[in-house]
């Protein structure tokens, strides 16, 4: 910094005058004291000053500062009163009772809105699983009454082995005779391919004359793979072939996938 | 002891310190009040009282607010023209708009000799009126410098080279 150009510019004049902002107080302390000559000058402004307001004073009475002595000794500073001092606490202990009583009745009221939601989200649970419990039971006594469909004395049961078409693939045939009715376990069978269907033969051997059940559709999307179809005939064997959707007049042998003869 | 360490023992409560400082200072301090009232009796009764203020406003100063002279001639200066203003309103012939120290400069004789008037004026003989405006402004009627930049439109910066010249010359006058 340029001290002689600082001094020169008549800041430490309006820093003696105090007419400067803070932050520019602050600027010229800082440079008195980094620089001997600017605190010399500000010094010698001040010098300046104490002369000039010196003349015109009226002089102060010799004896004038035994009495502001004696008004300094009067200014006692403030002592609170014993009695001034006791009452405020039980104007604080009310005050804090009452804060008290008021934050708890916050967290209470809190607590039971919590409890609230927690009660209604139990509610929704319990109804769910209900609803569960309910489905499951159906389920139970369809499955209850197709095991007793399964366990009739007049079923006959036919197993339906692999062709050479699929070798591996199996299926079942409950005949109740009594009520014309075949129940196909289709569970042993491959998903059929797009656009195509299975169709359940009712056989007669000689001569061999076969007649359709009916088809097996959407096999994929059911379950159980369980069918029950009408069965008037006196059939001699069960098969099952793969069929373009909608089925056929008549079986097409190649495309036979499982076959078992009655009492077989 | 130095400065400092007078203020600190002042803001410490410590009397003897006070009485230093008042010793230093009080012929100033009353200066500046009689400058702003032109009253010699009542300048030297608020002198007293600012003092007693000073005394009992010890812990606000601290360096930060500047020079300790500049903040007991703060105090000062506001105490008078209170003083001015409670005045004028009894009594409208007194008009705040007078410049003080223009006043007492023109009208030294009529104190009857109970200021320095030869001091007074071998200081500011010769120096300008805008001179002794802007001194009466920033010293005695506590003008920030943007206020008399303002009041005397005129840029800041010409009123602080003025400032420096004008004080300059009384420091001449001095040596």
């Amino acid at each position: 910094m340029d001290v002689e150009k600082y001094i020169a510019s008549g800041i430490l004049e309006l820093y003696v005058a105090g007419a400067l902002s803070p932050e520019e107080n602050l600027e010229v302390q800082h440079y008195a004291i980094q620089y001997p000559e600017v605190k010399k000058e500000i010094e010698a402004i001040e010098a300046a000053m104490l002369e000039l307001t010196r003349t015109t004073s009226p002089k102060m009475p010799a004896d004038a500062f035994s009495k502001i002595r004696a008004e300094l000794d009067e200014v006692i500073p403030f002592m609170p009163t014993a009695s001034e001092k006791k009452t405020p606490w039980s104007n604080y202990l009310g005050w804090a009772a009452s804060i008290l009583f008021a934050v708890g009745m916050l967290w209470m009221y809190m607590q039971n809105s919590d409890l609230k939601s927690e009660i209604e989200v139990t509610h929704q649970e319990k109804e769910s699983l209900e609803e569960i419990i309910s489905t499951t039971r159906e389920e139970v006594a369809d499955k209850e009454s197709l095991l007793q469909e399964l366990r009739d004395r007049n079923v006959t049961v036919v197993a339906l082995g692999g062709q050479t078409v699929s070798p591996n693939s199996y299926a079942k045939a409950y005949w109740n005779k009594e009520e014309q009715k075949v129940i196909i376990d289709a569970q042993g069978l491959p998903d059929p391919p797009p656009g195509f269907t299975y169709q359940v033969w009712s056989l007669k051997l000689d001569p061999l004359t076969p007649t359709s059940l009916g088809l097996l559709d959407d096999l994929a999307s059911d379950d159980t793979k369980l069918f029950t179809l009408e069965n008037p005939n006196a059939s001699e064997a069960f098969g099952i072939t793969l069929e373009p959707e909608g089925g056929s007049e008549t079986p097409t042998l190649e495309q036979l996938y499982t076959l078992g003869a009655v009492g077989a | 002891m130095d400065l400092d360490n007078l203020i600190q023992q002042f803001q410490k409560k410590d009397k003897v310190a006070f009485e230093t400082l008042y010793d230093m200072y009080a012929e100033n301090i009353c200066g500046v009040i009689n400058v702003i009232l032109k009253d010699p009796e009542r300048s030297q009764e608020l002198c007293q009282d600012v003092f007693v203020k000073i005394w009992n406003k010890s812990d606000q100063y601290d360096t930060s607010k500047g020079r300790f002279f500049t903040w007991i001639l703060n105090i000062a200066r506001n105490t008078a023209i209170d003083e001015l203003r409670s005045k004028s309103h009894k009594n409208q012939k007194k008009n705040l708009a007078v410049d003080s120290l223009v006043g007492i400069y023109e009208n030294s004789e009529d104190l009857n000799g109970k200021i320095d008037t030869i001091g007074l004026q071998s200081l500011l003989k010769g120096l300008k009126d805008k001179c002794i405006i802007l001194i009466d402004m920033l010293y005695f009627k506590g003008f920030t410098q943007k206020e008399a930049a303002k009041e005397l439109k005129t840029p800041i910066g010409t009123i602080k080279t003025r400032i420096r010249s004008c004080i300059s010359e009384i420091r001449k006058k001095m040596a």
